[in-house]
């Protein structure tokens, strides 16, 4: 058994919200655009600060996408948030053509992604944004690991000036990433190590900073990185990983087919030496019925899970 | 990005200084010479380039030409300026048809046309906004431009501005939910400063709207979504102007403009495999002669 995860743990939407409301007042560009997410999104203060502000086009994802577009195009720095199933997936195209074809600097916040509406079902999954939206060129894709970090996000987006998907994670995490701040398209080390490598996003750092710590009881040393930025990825710390470690295990909360897993899969196989993998995640297949925590452990994305993987990589390699 | 032609661009000046000195029956001389001017500049384009949306180009002409030269708050050298009225051109396939009205309008060489959908220019089968100055966001896939409008007509409101949103829709691309998600928001906020121009042609890329999923009564549906409504015909250039500059209430606005496709070329009007047919060096030949008239 995997001890338990740090103690206190987060609900990165606060973060988000308290953030976006200091930028509101610092920055009277910004805007809010969403679709009957007040509460969900956690915009009620921002509703109250910034009436105006606040665009709630009801449950029309198109057409939130399309008018956050149109907010961009004339000077405002629109955030536009949804649940991430909905906000990536019936805008998919409004979010291909109007924000990163047209290079529109929306920010697209998708709240409450990968399996956070555990007994919702997979209707309500956003386990598939990571695939759809990094095959879209001129758009980053970029998942905070922690309240700190997603505040550092938040601030980064505003004034990024260029398309930006933000997943804002709703389970509640621990504070992981310490006072490193989030830089775009940079991996962070949260953990070295020289054995095996995971790289982890989201929900997983701090189970794959779990898993590190009981390796190393086992005398397995483990590298941890933070891959907040999953689009552009940065090759790199993947690249530096291969040299430097014998194996690399990815976790994400999303499908492994064409999300954080496969990105560093395609970087592994293009070198001379590629190094064994192992990709943690959801493997083309709708969840039960069941709680985040529950599903999580279901799909082997736990600190033990990641913690098998790292050893049997380090031990099949040796 | 392609930059202004100062020479068209000061005609151009010149052409609406004259417009807006000139009485009702000048005026409607002036756009109609000036759209089938377009029309014709068009037809070598899509000749040239061995594709286009011949039939839908020659239907929004007029429209695009009376917004261009009578009604449209803009500047060709200074495409950029905030202020600008914006007119986004939904329905993206007949970009044939906004790139010949730019490029009279001086927003860039008329040279560049010869370009037309060619291998690396600017001027794509459908609209870009990063390379061609005019173009308010890039379009072509259908029922896109309405949400964006909407963005940009609220965009307006917040920032206090007078500047007027026109959005150019097909009928046929009415068919996509997307443009009712926006005509309610529109509503909802009684967005007084947009315009949507429902180029009804009455056919889209296959058979007649009324055919494949009707649409009307379309007055009533955008009644019913808080617009006002006017209906129109779409090639009459005063009654277009009129339209386009009436005083407003308190809503936003859709222009039925009542068109045919292929207008002005005989062999083309309303008919259906003219919406991307290629014309022939004769058939150019005998349209120009029908349009010079």
């Amino acid at each position: 058994m995997s001890a338990p995860v740090a103690t206190e743990t987060f609900d990165n939407r606060v973060a988000f919200a308290e953030e976006l409301i200091a930028l509101a007042r610092e920055d009277e560009r910004i805007v809010a655009v969403c679709n009957d997410s007040v509460g969900s999104s956690n915009l009620v203060q921002f509703q109250k600060e910034f009436p105006d502000r606040l665009i709630n086009v009801g449950i029309a994802e198109q057409d939130m996408v399309g008018v956050g577009a149109g907010l961009a195009l004339s000077g405002y720095v629109p955030f536009v948030c949804g649940a991430s199933p909905f906000l990536t997936g019936r805008a998919l195209e409004q979010i291909k053509a109007d924000v990163a074809y047209s290079q529109s600097p929306v920010v697209l916040c998708g709240m409450s992604p990968g399996m956070a509406y555990g007994e919702l079902g997979p209707t309500h999954h956003s386990i598939e944004d990571l695939s759809w939206l990094r095959a879209i060129a001129g758009l980053d894709v970029v998942v905070p690991a922690d309240p700190a970090e997603t505040r550092s996000a938040v601030r980064w987006a505003a004034h990024a000036a260029r398309p930006v998907f933000l997943r804002v994670g709703r389970f509640k995490v621990p504070a992981v990433t310490g006072d490193r701040p989030f830089t775009f398209g940079a991996a962070t080390t949260l953990r070295d190590g020289s054995d095996v490598t995971v790289v982890a996003a989201g929900t997983m750092v701090s189970r794959a900073l779990q898993a590190a710590e009981e390796a190393a009881e086992q005398g397995v040393s483990v590298r941890v990185l933070n891959m907040s930025t999953i689009a552009p990825l940065d090759e790199d710390a993947i690249r530096r990983a291969m040299a430097e470690t014998r194996g690399i295990v990815t976790a994400e909360e999303a499908t492994t087919t064409g999300g954080l897993g496969a990105a560093v899969a395609a970087v592994v196989v293009t070198e001379r030496a590629p190094v064994p993998m192992r990709l943690l995640g959801i493997h083309r297949e709708f969840a039960p019925t069941g709680t985040t925590a529950f599903l999580l452990e279901h799909f082997g994305l736990t600190a033990g899970d990641i913690r098998q993987a790292a050893i049997g990589l380090a031990r099949t390699d040796a | 990005m392609l930059v202004a032609d100062p020479r068209t661009a000061a005609a151009w000046r010149r052409f609406r200084q004259e417009f807006a000195d000139a009485g009702p029956e000048r005026r409607r001389e002036m756009l109609r010479e000036r759209a089938n001017q377009s029309r014709t500049t068009d037809l070598h384009m899509i000749g040239r380039a061995g594709l286009g949306h011949v039939g839908g180009d020659m239907s929004v002409l007029d429209i695009l030409t009376t917004l261009f030269f009578g009604v449209l708050r803009v500047d060709p050298e200074k495409p950029d300026w905030a202020d600008r009225d914006r007119l986004v051109l939904s329905k993206g396939h007949t970009a044939g048809a906004l790139y010949a009205t730019l490029a009279a309008s001086g927003f860039f060489a008329e040279a560049e046309l010869e370009t037309f959908a060619g291998p690396l220019s600017a001027l794509n089968g459908h609209p870009n906004r990063v390379k061609v100055p005019g173009v308010e966001t890039n379009t072509g896939p259908l029922g896109h431009g309405l949400p964006v409008s909407v963005g940009m007509a609220v965009a307006a409101k917040l920032s206090s501005s007078s500047r007027h949103v026109y959005v150019v829709l097909g009928d046929g691309e009415l068919q996509e939910g997307s443009n009712w998600e926006a005509a309610m928001t529109a509503g909802h906020r009684r967005l007084d400063n947009l315009t949507a121009i429902v180029d009804r042609n009455r056919l889209q890329q296959g058979a007649r709207t009324e055919e494949t999923n009707t649409l009307d009564p379309l007055d009533d549906k955008f009644r019913a979504f808080g617009w006002d409504v006017l209906e129109i015909d779409g090639h009459d250039h005063l009654s277009l102007y009129d339209a386009f500059t009436a005083a407003r209430g308190e809503r936003p606005t859709c222009v039925i403009a009542n068109t045919t496709k292929g207008r002005g070329v005989s062999f083309m009007e309303d008919r259906v495999e003219w919406h991307h047919k290629v014309p022939s060096a004769e058939q150019i030949v005998t349209a120009a002669a029908e349009l010079a008239r």
